[in-house]
């Protein structure tokens, strides 16, 4: 145990005495009470959950210790001790910038956003038509973009601007199927950018150079592929683009523009200028700055190239009767199909962030943007001029928001003033800089001048004055003349009344956890606690931006430091990364540990990745961006790994081994037991094992991965650590490592190496949901969670084992935390497909288990261990009663082409309608359970068609006179 | 003769030009077809190249050149309407013709009667 943590044990031990009078939170977040565990126990044939964990898991993979962390807190304790860790940062008003903006988060928006579990709870939009609601405001944030950027096609978002840069640059890449292998970058962009398009760059073979762009393509270059240029500069400085994008365009490469969104209600959009991408972060429309996210950012290209935009589209489509409905689009462009040859290893977008995103411009509307522009280039102005009166010089005059002041003699004695009076500065070579926003005001802009000397004699700094020179250096080719933002959404909603029931109608269309239990296998949609999310918007997380000074975010280092700690206990590795902001970038960071690992070794030749048939596609996807080339290890007919496949592909790689990348619990949701042959067979000629964390919630407490011979892990926070899914994002990757890796992982994106994210922690403002799940569980909660799931899986196999085979067990006949039904044989004999099992279940109020992962035609179920037996029976009761409709589509009852299978969902309007001709009765559509019907669940739509709106692309609102042609 | 590949493409050679397309199966197993991207006329192609890319909305397929040569001719016409390519019609269907340089590279592929078997 580290002191640190020794101490935090001592203070809680004595915090928790005298106990307090409430439940165990424990006991809040696991569904089953005893009886319930007992009735399942009986069910699954086994006499104790001791007995159960014994013979699921092989006993040679059972971890040798108890997980060190501290005795359980409850709610209110936990609370308590976020809020000191909270206190303990100290808000200062950032003028920081680098493309992090204080903001003004809606209350509309937070109450009935942020803080609603309808919105927070949901899970990524892959069933249509109960996703409806969440599918339209991402959709409005896409024409958002589009409008705002002047693009074709912009895409759901993407985790972070220096990310999306890099998605950017290889998405250029690709483009040029590798005839040029330089990218070009505007000296004038963020430095964290810079840096992840480093660490992304190098091991695709891509040579990155710094240098402005007209100049660096002048003469016959063939070489360059691509030009990274920022509008506006890092430094804030406004220039013209049009001859960067032709100079690169005609030196054959793609133009790709960074920008700001709210600069461009002001300044002329890219599109206009011929960008062929235009990609930034949407975080200052509305969502806090939170140390560095989780934020939305935007991705948006031209139709020419809209099949190799990487990450998540919404697309319109319609139903099986023509009426409109929203979708996923293209989704064969993402890894879980196309594995290494994927446009990328994106699998998330930042969903709840982008909702916010485009509920901001939904409410403010173009004139409200324009106006909060405004306020901010007005007081860049006013700022500019006042320091320019007290005798400094500004490094540019053409700015949107941010002021750069020459300061080479005393740029530490302004830094150090301005915060002294509660201001944060960004510091330059030779410069400080301050980047305004919505948020800034007239009495703080006083007191900042004051602090920097700029006041002039008896305090008078010339503000608001008629006539004040503030300097207007904008050349007027940039501003923007084109109109943005004419659809009728973002003109509709001004009042909060109409607001509220806008995102309340939205939130109704859609099944989140806050209505049904969504058995999604491998998506494990457990509880997300209302004690584990309040703090994220206590104002001492979400108000600290990601690069103030660390003396300002003690709370924030001190928290981060805990949950390294307790994930390390939590997993038994060594040493925990919390940068990456997905799981995709986890598998990134873990691949990339290991490739440094072996070039420090003078190994760097080792390049061979080892992924077995049934690992997700994310798993080759990764490996390819982290330049390694993938060995496929075949599986056996139970869905394990092939032991003798596995050791012919090691001889014939063994030289050039770098590692293997395995599922834990197998993807297939089974306790392989040759996993401890597996990674030494590995080890020994050479290899690292890299364990995919997916289903760690089959092993918190009960096995720890380094103990069995893993090297490296990804742990999704947003699966086992209880960050909710947010309808889509965001996801937290982190990745764990034994101590010879720990040199390797991600280093901080301003200055240090291998950085994978824009922000030094990631996601930072929702890591106290994942520290307040441990510290509420403890070591004990946190293992009764996993026996807890497994029992759980385990029952739904042992129900519904009679009417639907289950397709893997291990040799024990159980399963892990999850259980896969197979439908192929149903409908091989009577045409009924998984698909029309998934959309029946939505008649019955229930969200559809996974859909062929991982194999095609089948069902993977995972209850989680926060369901309650009443809900698992519920979903049960729904399964087999469908058993028996299927039955009747075999007897011939009804036939294949009209039944309540294939027609299913079914919505209310059809329900409704004066005419019925199907062979069964409106009762067995709508309501085939039969019982009092007050919380029946009514899909907006009926079956989307997926052909269709793949074939008719379209991914943004139509304009205004377009719906009213339509009424 | 119609010969076929471990992939389902399949090559019907007349002279030195093949013309290529997918079979009945494979298009059945892909279901509906939601995009479909062709070489380039003129484009130099080694076997084993992924020159096509079949889309449906649950699978993306490369489609690879059967043997070394030129694309001489594209199907156009079978992007005016997806819905067209269907398993009937896969004959019609046909995506490029390719001038091949080497006969004896097509010596791999599979007669009617053994494709018939690979698919069961």
């Amino acid at each position: 145990m580290s002191p640190k943590l020794r101490k935090m044990a001592a203070d809680d031990l004595k915090r928790a005495a005298p106990s307090t009078p409430q439940a165990n939170f424990e006991t809040r977040h696991i569904g089953l009470n005893d009886h319930a565990v007992n009735t399942m126990l009986h069910a699954v044939g086994v006499k104790s959950i001791a007995e159960l964990m014994d013979k699921v898991i092989p006993k040679n993979i059972r971890r040798s210790d108890a997980m060190d962390i501290p005795p359980a807190l409850s709610e209110a304790q936990v609370l308590a001790d976020l809020a000191e860790l909270a206190a303990a940062n100290s808000i200062k008003t950032s003028l920081i910038g680098m493309g992090y903006y204080d903001c003004h988060l809606p209350p509309v928006i937070q109450r009935n956003v942020l803080e609603n579990p309808a919105w927070y709870t949901a899970y990524t939009p892959y069933q249509p038509e109960i996703s409806q609601g969440r599918l339209e405001a991402i959709l409005n944030f896409q024409t958002t973009i589009t409008e705002l950027t002047g693009m074709d096609i912009a895409n759901a978002s993407l985790l972070d601007e220096a990310t999306a840069a890099a998605e950017a640059m290889a998405m250029a890449f690709r483009i040029h199927r590798g005839k040029a292998s330089v990218f070009l970058i505007d000296p004038d962009t963020h430095p964290q950018t810079i840096s992840v398009l480093r660490t992304r760059a190098a091991p695709i073979g891509i040579t990155l150079e710094i240098a402005t762009i007209v100049d660096a393509v002048i003469g016959e270059r063939s070489d360059c592929f691509g030009a990274l240029i920022s509008y506006p500069g890092s430094s804030g400085k406004v220039r013209p683009i049009k001859a960067d994008i032709d100079a690169i365009q005609n030196a054959g490469g793609m133009a790709i523009v960074t920008s700001d969104l709210l600069a461009l209600t002001m300044l002329e959009a890219p599109g206009t200028f011929g960008a062929d991408i235009v990609l930034g972060s949407a975080q200052r429309f509305g969502v806090p700055l939170g140390f560095g996210g989780p934020h939305a950012a935007f991705f948006a290209t031209r139709t020419a190239h809209q099949r190799a935009i990487p990450g998540r589209l919404v697309g319109i489509s319609q139903d099986t009767h023509g009426q409109p409905g929203y979708r996923l689009a293209l989704q064969t462009r993402e890894q879980h199909i196309r594995r290494e040859k994927a446009t990328s290893n994106i699998c998330t977008a930042q969903v709840l962030l982008a909702v916010m995103a485009g509920f901001y411009a939904v409410w403010h509307g173009p004139e409200g943007l324009k106006r909060i522009a405004d306020h901010a280039h007005d007081m860049a102005c006013q700022f500019a001029a006042a320091m320019k009166r007290g005798g400094r010089h500004l490094r540019h005059t053409a700015f949107f928001d941010t002021v750069v002041i020459e300061a080479s003699s005393d740029k530490d004695a302004l830094m150090q003033a301005a915060c002294e009076a509660g201001f944060n500065l960004r510091s330059l070579d030779g410069a400080v800089a301050a980047s305004f926003d919505e948020t800034s005001n007239m009495a703080d802009l006083a007191r900042l001048l004051d602090a920097l000397g700029a006041s002039g004699d008896g305090g008078d700094s010339g503000l608001g004055k008629p006539g004040n020179d503030a300097p207007s250096g904008l050349d007027i080719s940039v501003l923007r003349t084109s109109s943005f933002m004419r659809q009728a959404v973002f003109h509709q909603y001004r009042s909060e009344t109409e607001m509220m029931r806008y995102m309340r109608a939205l939130a109704d269309r859609d099944l989140a956890l806050d209505r049904t239990m969504i058995p999604l296998g491998s998506c494990t949609m457990k509880l997300n606690a209302a004690a584990e999310m309040m703090p994220i918007t206590w104002p001492g997380f979400s108000s600290i931006h990601p690069f103030a000074p660390e003396d300002q975010c003690t709370g924030y280092l001190e928290l981060i430091d805990r949950l390294e700690n307790l994930l390390a206990a939590a997993t038994g590795y060594d040493a925990v990364s919390l940068q990456p902001n997905a799981g995709s970038q986890g598998e990134f960071s873990g691949l990339l540990a290991i490739s440094r690992y072996h070039a420090a070794k003078g190994e760097g030749h080792r390049n061979i990745c080892l992924i077995p048939s049934s690992a997700h596609g994310t798993n080759p996807a990764s490996a390819a961006m982290a330049g390694m080339k993938i060995v496929v290890v075949k599986c056996d007919s139970e869905g394990n790994v092939d032991m003798a496949d596995l050791a012919t592909k090691i001889d014939q790689h063994r030289d050039n081994l770098a590692a293997i990348m395995v599922t834990y619990p197998s993807t297939h949701g089974v306790f392989e037991e040759a996993i401890v042959e597996l990674c030494k067979m590995v080890h020994e000629a050479g290899g690292q094992v890299y364990v995919d964390g997916a289903n760690l919630n089959a092993l918190v407490g009960h096995c720890a991965p380094p103990q069995f011979g893993a090297d490296v892990s990804h742990l999704n926070l947003h699966k086992t650590f209880c960050i909710p899914h947010g309808g889509g994002g965001p996801g937290v990757g982190p990745i764990g490592v034994a101590a010879h890796l720990a040199p390797y992982l991600p280093g901080s994106p301003l200055g240090g190496e291998g950085a994978v994210s824009a922000a030094p922690f990631g996601s930072a403002s929702i890591l106290p949901i994942t520290y307040a799940y441990i510290r509420m569980m403890g070591a004990e909660g946190m293992s009764n969670a996993t026996a807890i799931a497994i029992l759980s899986a385990n029952y739904v196999a042992a129900r519904l084992g009679g009417a639907y085979p289950v397709l893997y067990t291990a040799s024990n006949g159980c399963v892990a935390h999850e259980c896969i039904i197979d439908i192929r044989d149903i409908q091989e004999k009577t045409g009924i497909t998984n698909e029309d099992i998934a959309k029946r279940l939505i008649d019955y109020g229930f969200h559809a288990p996974t859909m062929s992962f991982p194999v095609a035609g089948t069902l993977m179920i995972e209850p989680t261990e926060s369901e309650s037996i009443t809900e698992i029976d519920r979903f049960c009761e729904a399964m087999l009663a469908i058993a028996d409709e299927i039955e009747k589509v075999a007897d011939g009852t009804w036939p294949l082409a009209d039944n309540p299978l294939v027609n299913a969902p079914h919505t209310s309007d059809e329900m409704l309608s004066d005419e019925w001709t199907h062979p069964y009765s409106r009762r067995q559509a709508g309501n085939p359970d039969g019982g009092y019907q007050a919380n029946k669940y009514w899909p907006p739509v009926s079956r989307i068609d997926n052909a269709f709106g793949d074939r008719n692309l379209i991914c943004s609102c139509p304009p205004t006179e377009e719906w009213e042609a339509a009424e | 003769m119609l010969r076929y590949s471990q992939d389902h493409e399949w090559i019907q050679l007349e002279g030195d030009v093949g013309t290529v397309g997918i079979s009945p199966h494979a298009i059945e197993q892909l279901g509906d077809i939601v995009f479909v991207e062709l070489p380039k006329v003129g484009a130099k192609v080694a076997k084993g190249d992924a020159v096509a890319v079949f889309e449906s909305v649950k699978a993306a397929s490369d489609i690879y050149s059967p043997a070394s040569g030129e694309i001489v001719e594209v199907n156009e016409a079978m992007l005016d309407d997806l819905t067209n390519i269907t398993p009937d019609r896969a004959t019609e269907s046909w995506m490029f013709k390719v001038k091949i340089t080497d006969g004896s590279e097509l010596d791999d592929m599979m007669d009617e009667a053994a494709y018939a078997n690979l698919i069961g």
